[in-house]
Order: structure tokens, then sequence, then C-alpha cells
């Protein structure tokens, strides 16, 4: 039993993620030291400017745990580039012992033993404490605190105020600004509602209205800090109206809009901005390829992938941020400027291991405060597990598994779809399943699930078409996201194949027959982007499930064949 | 489409599907042009004419949020004098059932060759730009919308 939890140092939380502008290294892990908060903390501060960044935290007020992908493949240009290294690859590449503290926050083999070790992460009590930390040691007129946006999504209290329960924490973490994607499924009203008297800016320079061209949000706003002025442009995620249900927004359009986006730089620098933020919710594949072609952007500050890394990412003379989820980290960035330009960057990705912070007392009263009415429900405990739950990866994650399973047993279908969604807790082995850790994987606006008759060639025919969103070549083309998770049947991908020839193999798991393209199957799914689709909300299903079971078990899924890596 | 109670359309299978919405509606997979019937309306018009590449800027989005009315936008690089102007634009959709979707003709009044409309197309497709100038050259461009259901889990 360990009592307290001891912390095997990784140079995690002081020099290893301490990297200098650059595709910095991390030092050697030094090895048997106890991790503190000022290792954490600890900052070599450079210039008049520090940048904090926080993103995808999708709504997770608590720690948590949050098992980083196994698989996360990369085509076209970026095979094998970072993000898209996992585990040991990816410890290599940035210097990460094994079995150290940063081996646990970035990757996730030998997870189990290590979140035993090392606790929850994130929480925002203790973001809070390195967030004031940080404005302590700098002064409030020299920190930039911006969030990349999901920030309202994700969690039961989340979903019972409309984002209000965010709102208010959000607002008394003093962020600057933020930008936005799952925070349009409470609907283009609602989130009218909240920016327009929100005390933080709601940027986004590709929203339009659709009959006019108007611009729905402010695009960009100049802040000053440490004498300097910085421009900060927002970008919401371009394919929402594609990959959330567009009736809630019916009346904006989104896209990438490089074209505007240079327009922003440039009248950027024209208004006498010195340093040139994109605060972004592209994803990192498409925030990476958009640094090559707009000419003018310092610093890209990325979201959406969930990609967390402790190290720039450098394209041209832009730096690309990648600060992960869940509330895991805050990105620390320390900019100097002379003659009007950017001539130093110091990055650190500060990992919030929660045992180590201690809480800030005003945020912890206040995440008690708006969590109190739903304490009850979201401390019911529906069963436990005997298996590591997870989310992240290509293809399946366990977590996908129970929730596949449970629709096919409660549905009745012989097929079941979950969407590939890189967000909700990770459960270790042991843990109990509450209420909260069922909705924090499926708390949404559009929860039904649905029970339809599908052929065999519509079922290929849709996975050809996520398949497509994920492996296509060009960023441009890609929308974020994992493969829709399948319960009930397998399949085999080719990646490296064009649209319509990447899937094949198709089987009927139970007969063990192949899936025959006229006939016809029953199919249970949930997050269905039409309006008025019909069903339970999942969570119910889900409790459901889990209630009956009492203890879950989750095998390891063999049903996907993936080749063409 | 005989089954009962089966998602009749791909649009309905993709959105049912969960994760995302197909934008556009799905027209039967029969009759639909292609790069050929395109080619042919192209030589209807024009013949076996040159056509260069260059001087049109076509903007259409890579995806299509919602198939039934994307939006395409053209500007053709032109003087727009009595010497040197664009008569005419020409846009094709190469994978709907039929190819043409707008033509535009221009003078020199005109001040501007730039047309801004809304097309429907039926599924992920090449639109083909051709525009027709004063002294008779043609310039041509492409550019592919893609119309999908995509995947999000950001």
């Amino acid at each position: 039993m360990i009592s307290r939890r001891e912390f095997l140092q990784a140079t995690a939380a002081a020099s290893a993620l301490t990297v200098g502008s650059g595709m910095g290294r991390l030092g050697r892990v030094a090895a048997q030291q106890r991790l503190t908060q000022s290792d954490i903390t600890r900052f070599d501060p450079l210039g008049t400017v520090t940048i904090l960044h926080v993103t995808d935290t999708h709504a997770q007020l608590m720690p948590l745990h949050f098992r980083e992908p196994s698989v996360n493949l990369g085509v076209g240009e970026v095979k094998g580039l970072p993000p898209h290294i996992s585990d040991s690859e990816f410890r290599k590449y940035f210097n990460i012992a094994t079995g150290s503290a940063d081996a646990f926050a970035l990757t996730s083999d030998d997870f189990v033993s290590l979140a035993r070790n090392y606790g929850r992460m994130g929480g925002m009590d203790r973001i809070a404490t390195l967030t004031g930390a940080v404005r302590a040691e700098r002064g409030d007129d020299k920190v930039l605190l911006l969030d990349g946006g999901d920030t309202w999504q994700g969690s039961w209290t989340s979903l019972q105020t409309k984002g209000q329960d965010m709102v208010d924490i959000m607002s008394a973490l003093k962020v600057d600004a933020m930008v936005g994607h799952w925070e349009f499924t409470y609907g283009a009203e609602r989130v009218k509602e909240i920016t327009d008297k929100a005390p933080f800016a709601f940027l986004a320079q590709n929203v339009r209205d659709n009959e006019w061209q108007e611009p729905v949000f402010e695009p960009r706003r100049m802040f000053e800090r440490g004498g300097v002025k910085i421009a900060v442009i927002g970008q919401a995620l371009p394919r929402t109206a594609v990959a959330n249900p567009r009736w809630m927004f019916p009346k904006w359009e989104f896209g990438i809009r490089e074209e505007d986006m240079q327009k922003q730089v440039d009248e950027s620098r024209a208004d006498g901005a010195s340093i040139v933020v994109l605060l972004s919710h592209n994803g990192f594949d498409v925030d990476r390829k958009l640094a090559s072609r707009v000419k003018g952007l310092d610093i890209i500050l990325t979201a959406h992938t969930h990609d967390a890394m402790p190290g720039l990412i450098r394209v041209g003379d832009t730096a690309l941020v990648a600060s992960g989820s869940h509330g895991k980290f805050v990105s620390r960035l320390d900019i100097e400027v002379k003659d009007k330009k950017v001539s130093g960057i110091r990055f650190k990705l500060m990992p919030v291991f929660s045992d180590a912070i201690k809480p800030d007392p005003g945020m912890a009263a206040l995440v008690e405060k708006v969590r109190a009415p739903f304490a009850k429900d979201l401390a019911r405990t529906i069963g436990k597990t005997d298996s590591l739950l997870y989310r992240r990866g290509n293809f399946n994650g366990t977590f996908d598994d129970l929730i596949c399973n449970a629709m096919l047993s409660e549905r009745d279908a012989e097929i079941a779809l979950s969407p590939g969604f890189r967000w909700g807790g990770t459960l270790i082995p042991g843990d109990a399943i509450t209420w909260e850790h069922v909705t924090n994987a499926t708390a949404i606006t559009y929860p039904n699930c649905y029970r339809n008759q599908m052929t065999g060639a519509q079922l290929k025919e849709v996975l050809e078409d996520i398949a497509d969103n994920i492996f296509h070549p060009d960023p441009y083309f890609q929308g974020g996201g994992d493969m829709v998770r399948i319960g009930g049947m397998g399949y085999a991908i080719d990646v490296s194949k064009p649209m319509g020839s990447r899937i094949s193999g198709l089987t009927h798991l139970k007969s063990g027959k192949p899936i025959e393209a006229a006939k016809t199957y029953t199919v249970a799914g949930w997050a269905s982007i039409n309006e008025n689709t019909q069903g339970p909300p999942i969570w119910d299903v889900v409790a459901a499930h889990v209630a009956k079971l009492g203890a879950v078990t989750v095998r390891p899924n063999t049903a996907v064949k993936v080749t063409g890596v | 489409m005989k089954l009962k109670a089966v998602a009749k359309t791909r649009r309905e299978a993709l959105a049912l599907a969960g994760i995302a919405g197909l934008a556009a509606l799905i027209a039967p997979r029969i009759s639909l042009a292609d790069e050929q019937v395109v080619a042919a309306e192209i030589k209807k018009l024009y013949g076996d004419k040159k056509i260069e590449s260059g001087r049109i800027k076509l903007d259409v989005p890579e995806i299509a949020e919602n198939g039934l009315v994307v939006p395409v936008t053209v500007d053709v690089e032109s003087p727009m004098t009595e010497q040197d102007y664009v008569k005419a634009v020409h846009i094709f959709a190469d994978g709907n059932p039929l190819p043409g979707i707008v033509s535009y003709k221009f003078t020199p009044a005109c001040g501007k060759a730039s047309a801004s409309t809304r097309m429907r197309l039926a599924q992920t497709q090449n639109i083909v730009c051709i525009a027709e100038m004063s002294n008779g050259n043609l310039h041509m461009a492409k550019a592919s919308v893609k119309v999908t259901i995509g995947g999000c889990g950001g």
C-alpha cells in the first residue's frame, strides 16, 4: 500500500519538460527524487511576456486519469513525425525515461502501475495554483492566459448547466481569451448569450453568418503585456458544421479561411503587434500545414487533437505548442521581444500532478460550489471495473468497447457504432464506475441512442468516409478524432490507401460470417447529427448495462486489423 | 430502394452513423456526370481550343458544410477594358447528374470579372471553371470539394 504517493522524480516536472526554443530535447532523467510543486513551476524567466495555455479540458474540474494513445498514426508527410509517435518512440524522441513521471503523463504503456504510483492529474484548483504562481512570479501585467476551447463540454455538470459551471470557473481563473468547438453544441443562442457578457474574449476569425458572410465573433484582440502588444487571433474548429449537428447553429459557417487568416496577421502587424499568436482549434496537423502557408505567425497554440508535447515544433518562423487535454498540463511560454520582433521563446509543459500541487483554496471552493447541486448524482456508484477503461487510440479504446457492448445488449442490436471521441477519463482496474465516470465519456447535447437498419454496403461506406476524415494525406481534409468504434463487427483497414479502398474484410463477429453488402443489419449508435434522433440517452444505456454486469471486464479488442502503417 | 425501415440514402446512413454529418443530399448513384462529360460540355462550347491555366481564382470550401448550398466564388484577373476583358465564365461540377452549374456573361462595364453563387453538390467532386477572354483565349481552374460525414473526436 502506498499511503502517500511517492513521486519518482522525472525531470518531467523540472528540467525535463523545460525545453528551450527550438526542437529541444529533454534532459537526462534524474531518478529517485520526489516531485514537488516547485519542480513543476521552476522556470528560468525570459523577456517581459508570459503566455499560459490550457486547452481541451472538456469541463473536467477534478483530477482524473487520462491515458494517452498507444496508436496515433500520421499519414502522408507527417508519418512518423510528432505527435504521431507513441510510447517508446515518443520517449526516445523527447528523451523521457521509462517509468518516469513524464512517461506516465505523456505515454500509455505500463499505465496502470504508473497511475497507482503517480496519482491523478489535473483539477482546476491545481491549475489555479500553477497560474497563480506564475502570476505572482511575473506580475499580472506580464501574463496572458489563453484557453484553446472544448472547455464547456464533457461533464455532467457542464451539460446540466449548459456550460455555466465552466464559464464561472474560467472567469475566476482570469482567462483572457478563448476559442470554441464543442461550445457550439449548446446552440447558437446559448453561445451568444455567454460570449456577449463573458469577462473573456471569445475569438474566431473563421465563423461567418452564412447569408451575408459577416463575422459572428470578434476575430482577434490586441493585448498589452509587459509593455508589448500581443495580437491573439482565434480559430474555431473549421469542421464544426460537419463534425457536429449543424442544426444547432444553422446560420453559421466555418472553414479554414487561410486567406482571411493572413489578413488578420497582416492587420495585427499594421496595428503594432510585436507578437502574433494564433489561438487555434484546428488540430495539430492542420496547424502545421497552416504554419507553412500563412506568414507572420509567431506562435500557434494548438488544440483539438489532444496532443501533449514537451517541446516546441518549429515550422519556419512559427513555433507550435501542444498542451494536451483534460487539465493534465499548463503550457508556459516566456517571450522576449527586441525591435518589435520575437527574439526568443522559452517553453515548458507543466504537468498538473494533483498530489504534488497544493490546491488553490479559492478555486477549490468554487469547484465544490458548482458541483454541489449534482454532487449526489456524480458520486452514485453504478458498478466497478476489473479492466483498464480508456478512450484514446485510432481504432479502439476499452471504454468505447464497453459503450458498444452496452448498446448491443441494451438495444438488442447486431452491430453498434460509437463515435471516436478523444475525451473522457480513464479508469484503472479496481476503480468504481460512478455516474460521473459514465457521463464524463458521454455528456453531449445530442445523446440519443438510435436503433436502425443498415445494409452491409452502407456500413462499409460509413467506415470509408470516416477513415478518409482521419487518414486523408492532406491535413486540410482531415477533421480530427479517431475511427468510429464498432461492436459486433470486425474489419481490416489499410491506412495508406485512398478513399473507398481502405476498408475490407467486414465480419459479423457473432457468426464469424462476412458482412453481406445487400443484407440488412440492426445497428445501434449514438451522437447522430440528425435532428430528432430517437432513443434513450446513451448514459442511461451504459449505466443500465454496467449495473447489470456489476463488475466490468473488457477483453483486448482484436477485431480491427490495421495495415499500411 | 425497396427495403423498408432501412436508411434509404447514403446521406441517411452516414448521418445516422453518428459522429458527424454528411451535409449533402445524395442523389442515387446513377447517371452522374464525370470528367469526360465535363470535357464534352466544354468542347460543345469551345471545340478543341487550347485551354491555359492561371488568371482564375476559384474559391470553394475544401469540405462542404452543407452540400445543398456550397458557396463558390470566381475572380478572373483582367483589366476589363474594351480591349481586354472577360467575356464569359462557366462553372461545372463533374459529379452532379447535370454538370452545368452556372454561366456568367461579362462586359467591360462590369468593372471586374467576379461572381459568387451557391451550388448543390451530390457527392465529393471536382469543380471546373472556364473563363473566355475577349481575345478568345481560354483559361481553366479546378478545385475539389469533399462531401463527407466527417468524424469528430477532439
